[in-house]
């Protein structure tokens, strides 16, 4: 481990000295220092619980630390505030990008400004001058009159670094810039994070996708743990260093070797159609096998997967599952097929945060966890609950207490076991590995293929070119609501696949 | 452009309201006669005072059910007060001090919400009884009717009477002054200032406002504040315009009140509405329920219209979003591509 | 392995400060009814005064249950008492209708019988309503439940053009006697009711689905739930509940009219809260509905028996339910706070993005 002692740079924007951070007993951060120059892209890595939110937050000055100094543009904070942060020109882009849904865009990006100057009385015109002047700073087109609520998420996106570029930022920090964007939008904003770079802002950009980091930063630091393993130039790192850093080992995996068991399809979808989303599509599952479809945002894969899940209405088309044509016209029905979905944000759509880990796990089969009169049996709901923190790791002391004192991993091991547990046949996984640390991912791709192994026909929906190359055996390329490719594992390397999706891209950017 | 105009639930109420005018007109012409028409500005007003209190409460996102009681209460205060030191003035006294009283009150909501992040709706619950109850027992529950001469006057202020050939005259209240000051007030504060955009901020994510640097609590104070001294001049008018001081009176309104403002446009959730909106829904849930009787309905199925009003008007938006939720989400290519391995 | 999971400790806080809501409840209950007993000892502790309350609250009570399930799907049931209302004016007509004043005793019940089971059709038939406006049409429960309780109150006004109407004493026993001679009939009534409910909420299916849809409704949806059915299922037993109270109404009052009760609502939902349903869904007990409704029973009745000589009694009470509604609540954000300030940084560290359970707006 190296101890950093870094003394008051003066060429330096930010400048963390030592900072320790710890919440009731755990030490979130433990001797970190920092150092980012104007202009400078630095990556801040590492996996989830690492203490890299907690680093945030601190400099955006939400949280204190216990102990170290914060140096900006020259003058120490001793209990730096997020107003603070702000005027000094540190800029904040969070995940869930904290715009105002119900604002106009041009709105979004100068209200902000406005607050900061102490903007007593509102001049539209003035607002939309100065919304248009960012908009044209990074050349990009935003509807300037929608409400922030209809647009997409790439959009979103851009009216929030908008706005920091509004307010005369110098720090851009970014988390997780990259999870709702399709490749056209990240090169996109790539190209946006070195134009800002040229203006003499620094970019601080936290990210697990390794080659994304591997791409964008001048510096790397890595964090474990809440201690700082390295902080160094990025020429000095790889793909495999960047892992071993990370979680402390190096990781090889293996991919999925499928042995074709049945010729039957388990699952068949010939000409599926749904107005407004997907057209044409067919494809045929069978046991054992992993099944990819990838495709950009927009491409309608995920409609397709909801859709299956009786989440939205078909057309046209047939489902077919075991050679028996299937009409599958709201979940119930799905379920009631053996088709079961893991969807794209577990947080929202997955799990019910304030409620026990057991209680998530049973919840889909909670009718059948009773006694004769029809009342629960606290056996067989403990029972059930035991089985599936067993058989996949859940890493909990108590399953009594809340899921959402789970990391990511863990998080997304309990929305499994919820459909595990209720014995479906197909599984539709959408993101399974989203905002999961490589440790983990690498566990859930085990437990993905040991469920193969078993006999499930599973469907994975990623955007991850290497999870699908080491899960699945054939991969579906969707773009606009149809099939635009089928590609054979063996056949297909990652370059190509990468090629395709952004050739992809090209074409349907031509439209 | 113009769809986004009609789409708007403004729009739709805008074009309700005349249809149902001209229905009613239609039914019985006497609708259309001055002496209607200033019967529900009269009617109006405080209602609509009120209502555009709680158009700034649900634009931040909250609810406030204690409005009517701040607004008895100011106004009995202010009856009782008056009559007790003999003050002999006109009216203006009467409204500042009740609006004082209701800013007041108001500040107390303001503290238990913006200080302990209590939920709005539970803590105006609490706050309405206690106001009431204290109303009641500390200051009186008497109905007062023999007023100060100042209030006792108020009643005919008009603006101006029209006199029909049958000796009969009518006027227009100066009361409804009041409410296109305060409605332009509303307007301005909503659209034009920053406290107003904070409202609206605040309504659409308070997570998003507190890290923008905004002052929530400040703006809380505001609204609630403000909220307050709406009720308590609404309530002086109330006063006013029935020429009695009744302690028990206007509490049970609130409800009615909420809906014509969510018949207008606001939405619970927060975030949205419009000053024009909630001046819209106030006229048509004031039209209906005063000129039922010009239909020939019976004031027993008064409620039941208006319970049907309130369901229908709160259905239709809600049943057009989900109609257009059903609509692309993915633009699809119009030719299928060559390649299929 | 991996990064290290953040070790949660605290297992045992979390369950006493689940429990800590209804601990506190406990010692208000008991603190009130030793301080009532301390300053009227001849009134207060005595089985005259048991019996009192035991008939006075269940009413209430049962509407807090009512109210505490729709609550705790995330949404509200204000039209209880417009349905009470209605379903007691009904009930009364049939007994009219059905039981002449020197009708022998075989028609005495059976008229009754049929009268009871009007007024739970008509409860059911309500919240049948209710549940379809909520869960089909997709109202946000306060519109809908605030529409339809004008729409009954006015059914109620309209049918009865206003006027009480009489249940010709052939329920009164309900209001008088007493089970095996002590225990008053609604007071086993709302025993019954609390255990019935007791054993839905916690030992069905059908109770557990309530609370994770109250949780999270869109991951409800995403596990299978069938959500529609769920909710239309509690708004129709939130009106049967409307129902069971109206009995109880015609039976202490001998008539119904359809503006009995108004501050019932929000009497019950002061319950409900104090009880420590969390009005976004999700969470609440009924020990805490049985405790809480205890406690303002007490307040109220120690109220009556220290200012019965004061006029204006009745509004010292309102002031003092709110008074105390607002302590609560108070006492309730500072425990809050205290046991969420370090939860909350936790969960930062492991990323999670939702909104806490903590009661805002």
């Amino acid at each position: 481990m190296l101890a950093l002692r870094i003394f008051r740079r003066v060429d330096a924007f930010l400048t963390l000295n030592r900072i320790s951070k710890s919440f009731a007993g755990v030490q979130a951060l433990d001797d970190v220092s920092l150092v980012v120059k104007p202009g400078e892209a630095h990556c801040l890595v590492g996996e989830n619980g690492s203490g890299k939110s907690t680093l945030i937050k601190i400099i955006a000055g939400v949280v204190v630390p216990d102990q170290g100094e914060i140096i900006i543009n020259n003058k120490r904070f001793d209990c730096l505030q997020p107003m603070d942060a702000i005027r000094e020109g540190i800029q904040v882009i969070y995940q869930d990008f904290s715009l105002f849904p119900n604002l106009t865009v041009a709105e979004n990006i100068a209200l902000n400004y406005e607050l900061s100057r102490n903007v007593k009385v509102v001049r539209w015109g003035q607002v939309r001058k100065i919304a248009q002047a960012a908009v044209d700073k990074i050349g990009v087109q935003l509807p300037l009159d929608a409400e922030v609520e209809s647009i997409s998420v790439a959009d979103k996106q851009l009216v929030a670094i908008c706005r920091a570029l509004v307010q005369n930022a110098r720090l851009i920090i970014m988390d997780e810039a990259t999870t709702a964007l399709t490749e056209k939008e990240i090169r996109a904003l790539f190209r946006v994070i070195r134009n800002v770079q040229q203006e003499g802002v620094a970019v601080l950009f936290v990210s697990h996708k390794l080659n994304e980091v591997l791409e964008i930063a001048d510096k790397v630091m890595i964090i474990r743990n809440g201690k700082v393993v390295v902080d160094t130039d990025v020429a000095l790192l790889d793909r495999s260093k960047l892992t071993y850093y990370m979680t402390g080992r190096q990781i090889e995996e293996a991919d999925y070797d499928y042995q074709p068991t049945d010729a039957r399809p388990l699952l068949e979808v010939r000409r599926l159609s749904s107005r407004g989303n997907f057209d044409d599509i067919s494809f045929a599952l069978h046991r054992g096998e992993i099944l990819g479809i990838t495709g950009l945002l927009g491409s309608g894969r995920t409609e397709l997967a909801l859709a299956l899940f009786g989440m939205l209405p078909v057309d046209a088309g047939e489902i077919l599952i075991d050679g028996q044509p299937v009409q599958i016209s709201d979940v119930q029905s799905a379920i009631r097929h053996g088709i079961g979905y893991v969807p794209e944000d577990r947080l929202t759509e997955g799990l019910f945060l304030d409620q026990s880990i057991g209680r998530n796990i049973v919840i889909r089969i909670i009718d059948t966890l009773t006694h004769r009169g029809g009342l629960l049996s606290v056996e067989k709901f403990r029972q059930q609950v035991r089985r599936w923190v067993d058989q996949l790791s859940i890493k909990t002391q108590n399953p009594d207490l809340p899921v959402k004192s789970l990391s990511g991993g863990n998080q997304q091991r309990v929305v499994l076991a919820k459909w595990l547990a209720s014995k479906p046949r197909i599984l539709i996984l959408n993101g399974p590995t989203v905002g999961v640390d490589v440790g983990s991912k690498m566990e859930l791709h085990e437990i993905i293929k040991d469920l193969a192994r078993q006999g499930f026909g599973i469907l994975v929906i990623s955007d991850d070119i290497p999870e699908l190359l080491h899960l699945c055996s054939r991969i579906l390329l969707m773009r606009r609501g149809r099939l635009a490719g089928a590609f054979n594992r063996p056949e297909i390397t990652e370059g190509e696949l990468t090629a395709r999706l952004t050739e992809a891209t090209a074409i349907a950017s031509a439209h | 452009m113009l769809k986004k105009i009609l789409s708007r639930q403004e729009t739709l109420v805008g074009i309700t309201l005349l249809g149902l005018c001209l229905l009613i007109g239609f039914i019985n012409p006497v609708f259309w006669t001055p002496g209607n028409w200033f019967d529900l500005a009269r009617s109006a007003t405080v209602t609509g005072i009120f209502a555009i209190g709680v158009l700034i409460v649900l634009i931040s996102g909250g609810i406030d059910v204690s409005f009517t009681a701040i607004a008895v209460f100011s106004m009995y205060t202010t009856t009782v007060v008056m009559k007790n030191i003999g003050f002999e003035g006109g009216m203006f006294a009467f409204f500042l001090m009740s609006a004082v009283i209701g800013g007041l009150l108001g500040l107390i909501n303001a503290f238990f919400i913006a200080r302990f992040r209590l939920p709005t709706l539970i803590v105006t619950l609490g706050t309405q009884s206690l106001f009431r109850g204290f109303l009641l027992f500390v200051i009186g529950s008497k109905i007062i009717r023999d007023l100060p001469p100042g209030m006792a006057a108020y009643s005919g202020a008009f603006l101006f009477t029209v006199t029909d050939d049958r000796g009969i005259t009518v006027g227009l209240h100066s009361a409804v002054l009041f409410l296109v000051a305060v409605a332009v007030l509303a307007q301005i504060i909503l659209r034009y200032t920053m406290l107003g955009r904070s409202i609206y901020a605040l309504g659409g994510s308070r997570e998003a406002a507190e890290r923008a640097g905004f002052n929530i609590p400040r703006t809380q104070v505001f609204i609630y504040a403000f909220v307050g001294l709406l009720a308590g001049l609404a309530g002086m008018i109330y006063g006013g315009l029935n020429r009695q001081a009744n302690a028990q009176d206007i509490v049970g309104q609130e409800l009615d009140v909420i809906a014509a403002t969510v018949l207008g446009g606001a939405s619970i959730a927060g975030g949205r509405g419009s000053v024009i909106g909630t001046l819209l829904g106030v006229m048509l849930v004031t039209v209906l329920s005063n000129s039922l009787i010009l239909m020939g309905i019976p004031s027993t199925w008064q409620r039941v219209v208006i319970g049907a009003i309130i369901i229908i008007g709160t259905a239709v938006p809600t049943i057009r979003t989900l109609r257009s939720s059903r609509r692309a989400n993915v633009e699809i290519e119009p030719v299928p591509v060559e390649q299929r391995a | 392995m991996s990064a290290p999971e953040v070790s949660y400790k605290p297992a045992p806080r979390i369950q006493f400060v689940v429990d800590g809501n209804l601990l506190r409840l406990l010692i208000a209950c008991v603190a009130i009814f030793v301080v009532m007993s301390l300053l009227r000892p001849n009134v207060f502790p005595t089985v005259e005064n048991f019996l009192s309350m035991g008939s006075q609250f269940p009413e209430i009570g049962i509407l807090a249950i009512a109210i505490m399930i729709t609550m705790l799907t995330g949404g509200i049931d204000l039209s209880v008492v417009s349905t009470a209302n209605l379903a007691g004016v009904l009930a009364a007509m049939v007994i009219r209708a059905l039981i002449p004043a020197d009708a022998p005793e075989g028609q005495v019940v059976v008229g009754l019988a049929i009268a009871i089971a009007v007024a739970f059709v008509t409860g059911a038939l309500a919240g049948l309503f209710n549940g379809l406006l909520v869960a089909y049409v997709n109202l946000t429960p306060i519109l809908a439940t605030l529409g339809t309780m004008t729409l009954y109150t006015g059914l109620t006004v309209a049918m009865t053009r206003g006027n009480a109407v009489f249940a010709e004493n052939r329920l009164t026993f309900i209001g008088t006697s007493n089970v095996l001679g002590v225990i008053p009939i609604p007071l086993v009534i709302f025993v019954v009711v609390v255990a019935i409910f007791a054993v839905i909420l916690n030992r069905t299916p059908f109770g557990l689905k309530l609370y994770m849809i109250g949780s999270n409704v869109k991951a409800a949806r995403f596990s299978g739930i069938n959500v529609r059915q769920v909710l239309l299922m509690t708004y129709v037993l939130s009106g049967v509940l409307s129902a069971v109270v109206a009995i109880i109404f015609l039976g202490r009052n001998n008539s119904a009219k359809w503006d009995f009760a108004p501050s019932y609502v929000l009497q019950a939902i002061v319950v409900a809260v104090l009880a420590g349903v969390n009005p976004n869904g999700g969470s609440g007990r009924i020990a805490g509905i049985v405790l809480a409704i205890l406690a303002l029973q007490f307040v109220s009745t120690g109220m009556n028996m220290l200012l019965f000589t004061i006029s204006g009694g009745q509004f010292f009470k309102e002031f003092a339910w709110g008074a105390l509604l607002l302590i609560i609540m108070v006492a309730n954000a500072y425990s809050e706070q205290r046991r969420l300030a370090p939860k909350r940084k936790l969960r930062e560290e492991s990323g999670a993005t939702s909104s806490e359970s903590e009661v805002t707006q």
